[in-house]
């Protein structure tokens, strides 16, 4: 893994940004940016949308601060990762100071600290996946795309990353696109995915939206602004849907209420449903 | 004879738009809510109680006690947080639930909250699931436009308002009180206890916050009666639940069934262990749990049976790994896991994952040392219950319990690596595949 130091960073980088001086081209890709890196103020327009946003998810709580987390996948919508005038912009919103915006910032592992391509590939390699084939898809992955985990193809457009458990596992081996379920991977579906997203080529999850929405995109929706995407896709995969083909095959159904069943379902309290 | 599956929550999860207002109300949908705004709170608190139902996001406090021990109203508000963060390796039953259904929630939010006086709910959800994000926010959506959200439901003084709430990654979330944190806009760190969430929780307000399963299952309970709920079940552990098998089972998946059902009894639903291969170690509810082996196949899945065993039912998250994997491997990398989620608050669990996951990993390459093994419970022991919250706890779960069983196996790893005992490409998916060497 080559980690080549940013050319705008200007300053001093911390012990973990391994920096390889040798013969580098600026690497455009490879960088562990700091916070502050990015200081140039917003359009007057960006800033006036941001500003709107901002209003209408402060209001969903009954305390500011509450609004952090949300204004800060708003950022990355607009940014792609979390910038400084990000965090400057926060702390401003929500009357706190920078390094508190900071200190949220950097605890959670979806808010990135460099620029992100416009699709984090994230391969399960919790037990359970890794175990599946996780490790062999992330290791084939790596290869193909020649990075690490939290980098970033020269082209902009793939993030590779190792997740953990993303609540999928009767789907493993898990791939994650965009937080969109690809299930049931294999090293060769999950190059072809990557393929794909490189090549610009629409690509569908196995249960979500019709299509992998890029990155900017993504943080919008987790911002809290729907995008009107919900009723795409399968309510339930196969694997969800197991024990219940398994209950219906065999006449199994929940208990009768039975005798003391003075208000059942069938009770006349459903009438004048549909209307309100 | 056998424990026949119960399929509630899970029932029409196979209709084309399961997740929408028009499915949910022809599925029974709001009725029960229609009956609970005719009650009085006590009631649907004695209710909830007398069912007997225990939290379902992996330590069975019993629901009805939560939301009972808030104070009595002093005019402030009170909050009701949904724990929607569902991240225990190997635990997928709350997502595919909001993805397929997340009406069944919703009309237990709006109940819950009718019953301890809460007029802003909120439902915290992980961030890495955006699909599910967006169901919740369309649901929440239909549900203000039908008027069981918003301003006096059903035509009654009650208002609710209801929040949902993406994070941002991070396991340690799913522990109540560092939710409540993150939910204030801080960074999710645990908070001691007590005072508890019921007393100065969100904004240092009375909260209850109930797992996702937990508040799903309260609709059902209302509209069938507590009885109805409490004759599912063992005697202290009542009603059903869903059990999420996966690994190397034949048909992985979610089946919802009595608590007490035994993992010989769901293995046989879902086609056993995959061909010619048998039940090496298991987890009965996430990596937190105590591992299981082929020993524990009839151990009944309810909390008390499961304790007794050793273990803990947790998240009934049922992860099967068959004879051809390193146990050394398992926990090595649960280990990391636990290791890069401890949020560093307390000192034994933020130092010590970390030198869990050093010895772990010499082990599993074959160079670790005499000692390693009597150091890895050592340190274990110097986790256990000396933390804030339960990740501490849940990291040494797996290295002692397989410890336990497969000393040997540890043992090996002072001159083998795992990878030459156990080669990992036996255990994947596409076993028969080329992996590249």
């Amino acid at each position: 893994m080559t980690e080549i130091e940013h050319t705008a960073n200007t300053g001093h980088s911390d012990d973990r940004t391994a920096m390889s001086e040798a013969g580098a081209a600026p690497d455009p890709v490879h960088r562990q940016t700091p916070l502050h890196a990015s200081d140039q103020p917003y359009d007057a327009h960006v800033l006036a949308q941001l500003d709107a946003d901002a209003a209408l998810i402060i209001a969903r709580y009954p305390q500011r601060r509450s609004a952090l987390l949300p204004l800060l996948h708003l950022v990355q919508s607009v940014d792609g990762f979390v910038t400084g005038r990000g965090v400057n912009w926060c702390a401003e919103k929500l009357e706190l100071t920078a390094a508190e915006v900071s200190g949220v910032a950097t605890f959670y592992t979806q808010y990135k600290r460099h620029p992100n391509g416009d699709y984090t590939v994230g391969v399960c390699t919790n037990t359970l996946c890794a175990i599946m084939g996780g490790d062999e898809i992330f290791e084939r992955v790596s290869d193909h795309l020649g990075i690490g985990h939290d980098e970033t193809t020269e082209d902009g457009k793939v993030t590779l990353e190792r997740v953990e458990c993303n609540a999928a596992c009767d789907y493993a081996p898990v791939v994650m696109v965009n937080w969109e379920f690809f299930d049931n991977q294999t090293p060769q579906s999950a190059t072809a995915l990557v393929d794909d997203l490189r090549a610009g080529n629409e690509v569908t999850p196995t249960r979500g939206a019709s299509r992998a929405c890029a990155f900017k995109h993504t943080e919008r929706v987790l911002a809290g602004f729907p995008d009107g995407l919900a009723d795409e896709g399968v309510g339930a995969g196969p694997a969800s849907l197991e024990g219940l083909k398994v209950a219906h095959q065999r006449g199994w159904t929940a208990p009768d209420p039975g005798a003391d069943d003075d208000h059942g379902p069938e009770g006349a309290d459903g009438a004048g449903e549909a209307e309100r | 004879m056998s424990t026949q599956l119960t399929p509630i929550l899970t029932k029409f999860w196979d209709d084309p738009q399961s997740w929408t207002l028009d499915t949910y109300l022809r599925n029974d949908g709001y009725k029960a809510l229609r009956k609970a705004v005719t009650m009085q709170p006590n009631e649907l608190v004695a209710m909830t109680k007398d069912s007997g139902l225990r939290g379902r996001g992996g330590a069975g406090f019993p629901t009805g006690m939560k939301w009972g021990f808030l104070p009595p109203p002093d005019g402030g508000p009170r909050y009701l947080v949904v724990n929607a963060d569902e991240s225990e390796p190997g635990t997928c039953k709350d997502i595919p639930l909001m993805l397929a259904a997340p009406h069944i929630l919703l009309e237990g939010v709006v109940i819950t909250s009718f019953a301890i006086g809460c007029e802003h709910a909120f439902i915290y959800l992980r961030g890495e699931t955006v699909h599910v994000y967006r169901r919740l926010l369309r649901a929440v959506e239909e549900a203000y436009a039908a008027g069981y959200l918003g301003k006096n439901i059903l035509g009654t003084d009650f208002s609710l308002e209801v929040t949902v709430h993406a994070g941002a990654g991070a396991y340690i979330c799913g522990e109540e009180t560092a939710l409540l944190d993150s939910l204030e806009g801080r960074r999710g760190q645990p908070r001691l206890k007590p005072p508890f969430p019921a007393v100065a929780g969100l904004y240092a307000r009375p909260t209850v916050v109930n797992n996702v399963e937990s508040i799903a299952s309260v609709p059902s309970i209302l509209l069938h009666g507590a009885d109805w709920f409490s004759g599912m079940g063992t005697e202290k552990s009542t009603g059903f639940g869903i059990f999420s098998l996966s690994g190397h089972v034949t048909r992985p998946g979610q089946y919802e069934a009595p608590l007490g059902i035994t993992l010989r009894e769901l293995l046989e639903l879902a086609g056993g262990v995959r061909e010619g291969h048998e039940l090496k170690f298991w987890t009965p509810g996430g990596s937190s749990t105590p591992i299981f082996t082929a020993e524990h196949l009839d151990v009944p899945l309810d909390f008390e049976s499961v304790a007794a065993a050793g273990s803990m039912l947790g998240t009934r998250a049922l992860q099967i790994f068959d004879e051809t994997t390193s146990v050394v491997r398992a926990v090595a990398r649960w280990t990391d896991f636990y290791a890069h989620e401890s949020c560093g608050k307390c000192t034994p669990c933020r130092e010590g994952t970390f030198w869990l996951s050093q010895i772990m990993e010499r082990l599993e390459h074959g160079r670790g040392s005499q000692d390693d093994i009597d150091k890895l419970v050592d340190i274990c022991d110097n986790i256990l219950g000396r933390a804030f919250c339960a990740l501490g706890d849940g990291a040494t779960s797996p290295i002692t319990s397989a410890v336990q069983y497969f000393r040997e196996e540890f043992e090996a790893g002072m001159h083998t690596p795992a990878a030459e005992l156990f080669p990992p490409s036996r255990s994947t998916l596409f076993a028969k595949e080329t992996v590249a060497p």
